[in-house]
């Protein structure tokens, strides 16, 4: 078997195929998905602005009111919807949403991540206090912690660990960082470790003992490149942060290795979100094929705000032919035009969005897909996800 | 004429299509004749996919030419390559900088270093928009230079990055480089536009990043409101609709007219109201970006996605920054 069927094997088993072997994509089964207790976390991607925070509360909320005890991480939701979730501070605490039916025996919590007491908080666990505290006012571990492009990621991973042996649900929903690239989430806790095993850091630690003396020769000449370009102190704070750090990483290096399996186990479902535009369609393409390269089990993708022709039997030559005809005439004829200019805009929208979701279906055919219609509005109550959630089900 | 150069920077929440905008902007100034630099430092290959070309090299390179003589050149900044770049344009170091990059510096410098990824990217931008002709007071080479910048999240570390080095560094010639790449920021021949679309959550973003740019010293030039859809509907047609008199009966009846199944009148009228309900939306973040006072720019929603036809559409609507 090819690593591409491996990553999505457990969903070919899942989800019936159409007998025809006609193009039509293979239909995401979510209630399938939602109902699977084997099935313990759920983790939404895709490129910024696809409303994965959105389809990760709708996916949570479905799950809760369908007897799962489920805990949601978002990462940057919009007021509104924070308000909805009943998360009115960023407290890197879960708490129980209220609103939701919880008939079914489940319980929904949700909680905002707070990247920077993350960080600080995994410090203080495994570090002496003070050498905790040598850490925590380094100038190097304060901008690690609040602008490294990447530490957001890394912390969204620790928090899913976390939670995960925490034990106290059954369902854990992902809500992804909004990064430039929707891989990045992958990518970060590698690129953290990197920094520790990379031979400038050894060499930081221990410049001038032993063996490593040939090697110092070379190094002298860097560290005083580095003092003069940077200014000394740059290289004895550097010097002072990598030290302190060093005994810690190796827990955070074991930690993110043990999430990133978690991720490749069958209890993972991964969702990809994407809207249907070229941009986004090509950002989701990149991340099924690296589920699949990694062995990471994708669930399906999800195609947000998605126009449909409404089944309205005119199309767009005849709506603007007859658009213009009843431009002339009365009050209400030129309603009934402007309401035919409405329906063409919409369907010429349809029609591009449709050709784009058939290009990525036939490039991925083994993937199932589920479209979510554009809504109106924003979603910013719990009734407005339960709708989403039931339309990503049919 | 090159006596200054003038620097954009876009910024917007990920999908209110920044790319698009800067991509538009650079196309309106070379309309008006100037020489345009584009710059993306996301490492995406974003203009690669907007003007449809293989991945672009760390090279600036000529993509359009208008009527007026104006040219858009564009480069992708690699912040590895401009590492060993400035070593050596400031510091002669071609022996050390293949050292550094030997011991794994360059990476970690490019990649884990805090912030120093950031300075290199708008320390190439600073090089770009400072560069002459030929001596002191020759021209500048670019009239404009147009950078595609992170979005509104972490715009605000990225152009003040510099400040934060400034602070680590405390002596040095990183100190005296940061501090005038943030002097230049702050200089008005800069201007920061922030993209957004007319939905809740950009608007907020949008407002946040004003508020924390303006904070940092950086002053926002304009917001550009990206896809705006367009009423279709006149107040006459909302309150026929409203009234009752445009109902399902009159609809169908003016479709039989002109031969169009009557059956669609109720999905019509349906899509009619989603339409007005979008519309009010809009109008709703529209006043909220108003009040803010910032200067607004509307660019219409182009069906299907911007290419680059598309960006010469766009391209008068950004007159004014020209």
């Amino acid at each position: 078997m090819s690593e591409q069927n491996a990553g999505v094997k457990r969903v070919k088993a899942k989800t019936t195929r159409r007998p025809s072997s006609a193009p039509e994509p293979v239909r995401l089964d979510i209630d399938g998905v939602l109902a699977d207790r084997d099935t313990s976390i759920l983790v939404c991607c895709g490129s910024g602005g696809v409303g994965k925070t959105t389809t990760a509360a709708a996916l949570a909320l479905r799950a809760a009111e369908q007897g799962r005890t489920v805990c949601v991480l978002t990462i940057d939701p919009a007021r509104r919807l924070a308000q909805a979730l009943g998360l009115v501070e960023l407290d890197n605490t879960p708490r129980a949403v209220r609103g939701f039916d919880a008939s079914a025996g489940g319980s929904l919590d949700a909680m905002m991540l707070d990247m920077k007491s993350t960080f600080d908080e995994v410090i203080e666990a495994h570090a002496s206090p003070e050498k905790a505290a040598e850490i925590l006012s380094n100038p190097f571990y304060v901008a690690l912690s609040s602008s490294f492009a990447g530490t957001q990621e890394y912390m969204a991973m620790e928090k899913l660990g976390q939670l995960h042996a925490h034990g106290a649900w059954d369902l854990i929903v992902v809500d992804t960082p909004p990064s430039r690239s929707a891989l990045d989430f992958l990518d970060a806790p590698e690129r953290l470790s990197a920094l520790l095993d990379g031979r400038f850091i050894k060499l930081l630690l221990a410049p001038t003992k032993g063996p490593a003396r040939l090697l110092t020769t070379g190094f002298g000449l860097v560290t005083s490149t580095l003092n003069k370009v940077l200014g000394s102190q740059v290289l004895t704070d550097m010097q002072t942060f990598v030290a302190a750090f060093d005994t810690l990483f190796g827990g955070f290096r074991e930690r993110a290795k043990q999430t990133f399996s978690v991720l490749q186990d069958e209890q993972t479902a991964f969702f990809v979100i994407a809207t249907a535009e070229p941009a986004a369609l090509r950002e989701a393409s990149y991340f099924v094929e690296r589920l699949a390269a990694d062995d990471m089990p994708l669930a399906g993708v999800v195609i947000n705000r998605v126009h449909d022709s409404r089944l309205i039997p005119i199309t767009v030559p005849q709506a603007e032919s007859a658009a213009a005809r009843l431009s002339t005439g009365t009050t209400l004829e030129r309603g009934v035009g402007e309401l035919l200019e409405v329906h063409a805009e919409r369907l010429t929208v349809a029609d591009k969005e449709n050709r784009l979701r058939e290009r990525f279906s036939a490039a991925h055919r083994d993937v199932p897909v589920a479209a979510i219609p554009a809504l109106a509005g924003d979603v910013h109550d719990i009734e407005g996800l339960r709708e989403i959630g039931e339309s990503l089900a049919h | 004429m090159k006596t200054s150069t003038a620097l954009h920077i876009v910024s917007g929440k990920g999908g209110t299509g920044k790319t698009s905008v800067a991509g538009a902007l650079a196309m309106s100034l070379a309309k008006a004749g100037s020489k345009v630099l584009l710059c993306e430092v996301e490492g995406r290959q974003g203009f690669a996919q907007l003007f449809e070309t293989e991945p672009l090299p760390y090279e600036e390179r000529l993509m359009a030419r208008s009527e007026d003589g104006g040219e858009v050149y564009v480069l992708a900044i690699d912040p590895e390559a401009a590492l060993l770049e400035y070593l050596q344009m400031y510091y002669r170091l071609g022996r050390v900088g293949r050292l550094l990059d030997k011991f794994g510096i360059i990476d970690f410098a490019t990649t884990i270093a805090p912030g120093v990824r950031d300075v290199l990217l708008t320390g190439k931008v600073y090089e770009a928009a400072r560069r002459r002709v030929g001596g002191a007071r020759s021209d500048f080479v670019y009239d404009a230079v147009v950078v595609d910048a992170p979005p509104t999240g972490r715009i605000g570390r990225f152009l003040g990055v510099n400040d934060d080095v400034a602070g680590l560094a405390k002596v040095g010639p990183i100190k005296s480089q940061s501090e005038s790449i943030m002097t230049m920021m702050r200089a008005p021949q800069t201007s920061v536009h922030l993209v957004t679309i007319l939905e809740e959550m950009p608007v907020q973003e949008t407002l946040d990043g004003i508020r924390e740019l303006e904070g940092d010293g950086i002053k926002v030039g304009s917001v550009i409101v990206n896809m705006v859809r367009p009423p279709l509907l006149s107040a006459e047609t909302m309150a026929a609709m409203e009234s009752g008199d445009l109902d399902e009966a009159a609809v169908s009846a003016v479709l039989d007219s002109v031969s169009l199944p009557a059956g669609a009148a109720s999905g019509l009228l349906e899509g009619g109201r989603a339409h007005i309900e979008r519309q009010e939306l809009q109008n709703e973040q529209h006043n909220v970006l108003e009040s803010s006072g910032a200067r607004l720019l509307t660019l219409p929603r182009i069906a299907g996605g911007v290419d680059v036809a598309a960006l010469g559409e766009l391209a008068p609507f950004l007159k004014e920054l020209a």
